[in-house]
């Protein structure tokens, strides 16, 4: 690693001939960087894979990094972000590391006085600063795509449509309600009553905290939207101040059944289907 | 222009939509229906839309205009076996179909059109 070999070669085969204590010292840097969160060896292995892929790409000024020439690089990027997303690591960890190299290569030919070997520095270093952004880019997508995933999976968890009776289904809906999470459950709902068979299905929004003109109203269409499948819906559990409200807001339940609790919606379910609960007489 | 059956059980008309719905379509089983009850003295009306996937509000207000028909002769309507996704599309249109019945299907339609025909036959 002398300074003489910057003069006759271009950085990129200076970077190929030095391959292995480069990639040696960029690995103690970003060890340091990580404070032994990541293993040696699981740097080395990242960054050899890096490397290879780099390599080709030395000379390039990182100004347009769309071309045909940077898939594998991004590729290897998106992945290498997304593991480390997942892994806990912040961007600003995840870019530095790339920017680690940057260093590393400068003082291979930091007493080098040639233009020539200036000017392709300058050019690396556009390349990095590009491909550390890519990071960024990646990182940012993969947060995206996790939080989506997961108020995905929350609005499943969150609307379970349960057969409490033969020909009864219940909804009981815990939380805030908005359109997106009323249009999921008036679809499972409405499906569920076509797959069952029921006659009778009962919303429960005891878990309901707070009630507007808004929800109301998707309730409303919910209850309609059964009616005209030809099953009949009862609201029940319906809190005290949410009652006030409903009355304070002039809401109108119009002629929809509302019950107190779930067990009175569901006495009343029954009693329209002609059923009788009776307590077994002792012998 | 395809024409949709209209089906006699009993004292029931059975009308069971398994085309794509065209206003004229509508227009003529509107037709054909009110000549039918007419002629039969049905007592109730069963309009099967369990294979129907889209809806307009044409087709929406088909209902209500069938009902009121029917209702004129004396006879019951129930539509039966609409989809989730048609009863929330006529629900988003703002038609709730006031005044008629409807059924999960085809059996509990029958039945209901049974207990309220069951006053009239002596």
């Amino acid at each position: 690693m002398t300074a003489d070999a910057g003069h006759a070669q271009n950085l990129s085969d200076l970077m190929r001939t030095n391959a292995e204590p480069l990639i040696e010292k960029w690995v103690d840097a970003v060890a340091a960087l990580l404070r032994g969160r990541s293993t040696r060896t699981e740097l080395e292995r990242d960054f050899r894979e890096f490397f290879a892929a780099l390599l080709p790409l030395v000379g390039h000024d990182g100004r347009d990094i769309s071309g045909r020439e940077f898939g594998d690089m991004r590729s290897l990027l998106d992945e290498y972000s997304r593991a480390r997303v997942r892994a806990g690591f912040t961007p600003t960890e995840t870019a530095s590391s790339l920017f680690s190299l940057k260093r590393v290569v400068f003082e291979l030919t930091e007493n080098s006085d040639d233009p020539q070997v200036y000017r392709q520095q300058t050019a690396f270093s556009g390349l990095l600063d590009a491909l550390g952004l890519l990071t960024f880019e990646f990182y940012a997508q993969a947060r995206d795509e996790i939080i989506r995933e997961q108020s995905e999976q929350l609005l499943e968890l969150t609307t379970p449509v349960v057969k409490i009776w033969e020909g009864v289904l219940a909804v009981p809906l815990v939380g805030t309600l908005d359109s997106a999470r009323t249009q999921v459950v008036m679809e499972k709902l409405l499906e569920a009553l076509v797959e069952t068979g029921s006659e009778h299905a009962i919303i429960d929004i005891t878990g309901v905290f707070a009630v507007d003109t808004q929800v109301a109203q998707h309730l409303l269409k919910t209850v309609v939207a059964a009616r005209l499948m030809g099953a009949e819906c009862i609201v029940s559990g319906i809190r005290p101040q949410i009652a006030q409200t409903i009355v304070a807001l002039g809401i109108e339940f119009g002629d929809i059944v509302t019950k107190a609790s779930l067990a009175d919606a569901l006495r009343h379910a029954l009693r329209r289907d002609d059923v009788d609960v009776v307590r077994s007489q002792a012998l | 222009m395809e024409r949709v059956p209209i089906l006699k059980i009993g004292g029931v008309l059975l009308v069971s939509i398994q085309i794509d719905l065209q206003d004229q379509s509508v227009l003529a089983l509107q037709e054909d229906l009110a000549e039918k009850i007419c002629a039969t003295g049905a007592h109730g009306v069963v309009i099967d839309i369990s294979a129907v996937e889209i809806v307009d509000s044409f087709i929406g207000r088909m209902f209500a205009t069938i009902a009121s028909i029917s209702r004129l002769f004396d006879a019951d309507t129930v539509v039966v076996g609409m989809r989730p996704a048609v009863a929330i599309t006529l629900v988003e249109l703002g038609l709730t179909l006031g005044g008629v019945r409807t059924a999960l299907d085809l059996e509990r339609g029958m039945k209901i059109l049974g207990q309220l025909g069951r006053g009239r036959d002596f």
